[in-house]
């Protein structure tokens, strides 16, 4: 009789779910900033306490964010390959989330310091402006400041060649990106 | 050495789980007594076998062998001896053996336990359960494998998560895997019963012991972890709807569930139908706790482990075994006739709406769980639904179903008249209702109709569980209660305490979050705080601000409360440690937050009024259960069957 099929049926279909889940990435959150101006904000330099860093020394040229803190072992996986973006010319702005300001400077002093200048933002309140969830994240900004796309989780060669670089081909004028030649052709 | 000792003894296990799952059930069907026969034997030798590999875990992580993949990562030579013996399930892999091993103590406990039953059915529930071993050995053999070697070796491990680095955790995921994996053996007397086409009332009972006893341990396990996630989170919630919780959670409602289809099916002869089908979602629900928290299709405080290939292979178990069942169950079901009827004022009814509304709540959390899958495979976006949707949702069959169960309760079965009940049951429903609208309002103050409603059913319950026992024991008329019916009473009993503790804790929960000075007084949900400061205080693996309070009611101290934020030293993440003074009507809970600078501290008081209900209304539940599993007809039964095999009994007793 039919009524003795129904639950291997709904069982089917639940099962159909499962399996198109497995190739699904449930951490995978698209950012609502993607394709809007980034929140201005300005921020003291975490090394150099008289500088800021402001929104304003985002525009111009494509350039990514970092959120990193010495607290978040992830970022310590990622941090090599930011060194090595940034030795290639990629210009990096970091934004030091919760983080302790000695404890940050020696971060970079030994480790070496990819970016151009990290915003620092103790209480996390421009952390919470742009949508962070956690560290590390990366964005990537356009010259006019338009969010292209936002990365969770460490930068890797991989995420880097899958998901920036055809971003970065398409945003950078003629001149703009001359670092692809060295991190983006491979 | 040894490691290699344990894989080789899994191994020899995953052969021994496929003889005891091919040549059982061939035996059956052919009728060949000496193939049925090796079921015994197959499921003694894999206990042995899954024992040794168990035991050669815990020797490596005992012996801080490092070269072994698993110990490295989950374990570390300045934990305390305790925890690396627990860190054995503190990981995937280890977990996974666990899991295992527990199935082999179950099979090896029905081996025994099924002397008395005719061989063919004992065949078949072993038979079954060998198959569900042995996908779970090739499981963990195939891909996660606990032995596996680390090269080069590290000099130290990665330590135990530090949130399970706990008391609470030691004994939390055992008892919950007991239950969970006891949840097979219902699984399996289904699956047998669907293979022969009958389902005895006598085998109603076999299994209904062994059901009883997995919904035993699934209670506590919950329990604990609920009461872990209450003073070792630090939030100070209880349950928060998450995957993993839900995916214990749905088991207990379909095992609940299954529970009073058998009570049915032992004593009726009906609703076969409904107790098969039931014992197959429970074990499938188990399963698909494993899925979800192995597989990485949902995101999860719990999930420790994902990985595709995983999920992969527990996908298959999953359609493997549910999905056979559910196709036996197609081309069986129809041959479980129904040996009876009843009126519509009946304990039978009772016991189907019982059965109804949970499965309805199950389907809810079910739906609830699977939501954010369920858009994102539809690419309709990126959704989850949060404990709003399932507070609600939830409370929807499960208010009408506790309310019911004081009236199912008093029940007679094939036919109870309806004014019978009206009179026996009118004035405690009168007094329920009386207190339920005046404890609120006159103790607590503020109130809405909810809290009023689930506070009067809460009462409701508490009063109609001990009128029997009640009268039994002041007036001494009528037959002595059996075991049986006792253990029904206080179950019920506890679902009423249950219920009072949550709707209070929830609706009446006092919360505070302020910042705080050495020195500084503060006053928070009736009481005075004083707050002595903050000092390093040393553990074995860890360093923690410790913070003192003392604490006040009407000018006399009530004692010290020493909340804590510990960094493990070696994945140097931090973890609150709340401080909570408990008694009988309130906790105390008083979690220190972060440094804001300058000496000054967040904290965070909260004061929740009948907390403690919830762990002792569920203690009383499994008490319950466990004084059930001991009345008399069970061991009448079992007596009786070693004396003349497989006899129809007349059971006594009640449900």
């Amino acid at each position: 009789m039919l009524r003795y099929v129904v639950p291997l049926a709904i069982f089917a279909v639940i099962g159909l779910f499962f399996l198109r889940g497995l190739w699904l990435n449930p951490s995978y959150v698209p950012s609502p900033l993607v394709g809007k101006p980034v929140p201005t904000f300005s921020l003291p330099d975490v090394e150099d306490t008289s500088a800021t860093v402001s929104s304003a020394d985002l525009l111009g040229r494509v350039a990514l964010v970092n959120v990193w803190g010495t607290w978040c072992v992830e970022c310590r996986h990622e941090h090599g390959f930011l060194v090595e973006l940034a030795r290639a010319g990629v210009p990096i702005f970091g934004l030091n989330v919760r983080d302790d300001r000695v404890a940050a400077g020696k971060w970079l002093a030994r480790l070496g310091d990819p970016y151009v200048s990290s915003g620092f933002d103790p209480e996390g309140k421009v952390a919470i402006d742009w949508g962070v969830t956690g560290a590390p994240e990366t964005f990537l900004i356009g010259s006019d400041g338009t969010i292209l796309h936002k990365h969770i989780s460490p930068l890797t060669p991989f995420v880097w060649q899958r998901d920036f670089v055809p971003l970065l081909r398409e945003h950078c004028g003629p001149s703009d990106c001359a670092f692809l030649a060295a991190v983006g052709a491979r | 050495m040894i490691p290699e000792f344990g894989q080789l003894a899994l191994a020899l296990a995953l052969c021994l789980a496929l003889v005891q799952s091919t040549m059982p059930l061939m035996g059956a069907a052919l009728g060949r007594a000496d193939w049925m026969a090796l079921a015994r034997p197959a499921a003694a030798g894999q206990f042995v076998f899954v024992a040794v590999a168990f035991a050669a875990l815990e020797y490596a992580l005992l012996t801080d062998d490092f070269s072994v993949s698993f110990v490295a990562n989950h374990s570390n030579s300045a934990l305390p001896v305790f925890y690396k013996a627990t860190a054995a399930w503190g990981g995937h892999e280890g977990s996974m053996l666990l899991w295992i091993a527990v199935l082999a103590v179950w099979t090896l406990a029905v081996a025994a336990g099924s002397r008395s039953q005719p061989q063919e059915f004992a065949s078949r529930v072993l038979g079954v359960l060998g198959i569900v071993s042995a996908g779970m050995i090739a499981f963990a053999f195939f891909t996660s494998n606990p032995f596996d070697r680390l090269v080069p070796t590290p000099l130290d491990g990665n330590d135990l998560n530090p949130l399970l680095q706990d008391p609470g955790m030691i004994i939390h995921p055992p008892t919950l895997y007991v239950g969970y994996v006891g949840t097979a053996v219902p699984f399996a007397f289904a699956v047998a019963a669907l293979l022969a086409g009958r389902l005895d009332k006598d085998w109603a009972r076999w299994a209904r012991q062994w059901t009883a006893v997995a919904w035993i341990f699934l209670t506590c396990g919950i329990t604990l972890g609920s009461w872990w996630a209450y003073y070792e989170l630090g939030w100070g919630g209880w349950w928060f709807w998450d995957p993993v919780e839900n995916s214990s959670f749905m088991p207990w409602l379909m095992t609940t569930a299954l529970l009073h289809s058998l009570a049915v099916t032992e004593r009726r002869g009906i609703f076969k139908n409904w107790t098969v089908l039931l014992a197959i979602a429970a074990f499938s629900l188990s399963l698909l706790g494993t899925f979800l928290t192995r597989s990485g299709v949902m995101i999860s405080v719990h999930a420790f482990a994902s990985d595709p290939t995983r999920g992969l292979f527990i996908l298959g178990l999953l359609a493997l075994f549910t999905g056979g069942a559910l196709l036996l169950y197609a081309l069986q079901a129809g041959k479980l006739e129904a040996e009876g009827g009843f009126k519509t004022m009946s304990r039978e009814t009772f016991l189907l709406a019982n059965n109804v509304l949970l499965v309805i709540a199950t389907g809810f959390v079910l739906f609830g769980t699977l939501y954010p899958l369920f858009v994102d495979a539809l690419g309709l976006g990126k959704y989850s639904v949060g404990p709003p949707y399932f507070n609600l949702v939830f409370l929807l069959p499960v208010l009408p179903l506790v309310a019911l169960i004081g009236v199912g309760m008093h029940t007679a079965w094939r036919m109870m008249p309806g004014s019978v009940l009206v009179q026996r049951l009118r004035w405690l429903a009168v007094a329920a209702l009386a207190l339920g609208v005046a404890i609120p309002i006159v103790i607590f103050g503020a109130v809405s109709v909810l809290t009023l409603l689930a506070v009067t059913i809460a009462l409701w319950v508490c009063a109609s569980a001990l009128l029997d026992p009640v009268r039994r024991l002041l007036y001494r008329t009528g037959a002595p209660l059996t075991r049986g019916q006792v253990g029904m009473c206080l179950a019920h009993f506890g679902v009423g305490v249950f219920m009072l503790g949550a709707t209070v804790a929830s609706a009446y929960n006092f919360e505070r979050d302020l910042a705080a000075r050495p020195g500084d007084r503060f006053e928070a949900g009736g009481y005075e705080f004083v707050f002595r400061g903050v000092r390093q205080v040393e553990g074995p693996n860890f360093v923690a601000d410790e913070g003192e309070f003392e604490f006040f009611d009407d000018g006399a101290s009530l004692g010290i409360l020493r909340p804590q934020i510990r960094v493990y030293r070696v994945q140097q993440s931090p973890m609150t440690e709340a401080a909570i003074d408990t008694n009988v009507l309130r906790d105390v809970f008083l979690a220190l937050g972060e440094s804001l600078g300058a000496d000054a501290w967040s904290v965070r008081v909260q004061v929740k009024p009948l907390i403690g209900f919830l762990w002792l209304g569920s203690s009383l539940m499994a008490l319950g259960g466990l004084v059930a599993v001991t009345d008399r007809r069970y061991r009448v039964a079992a007596r009786e069957r070693q004396r003349e095999p497989a006899r129809e009994q007349t059971a006594t007793g009640a449900v």
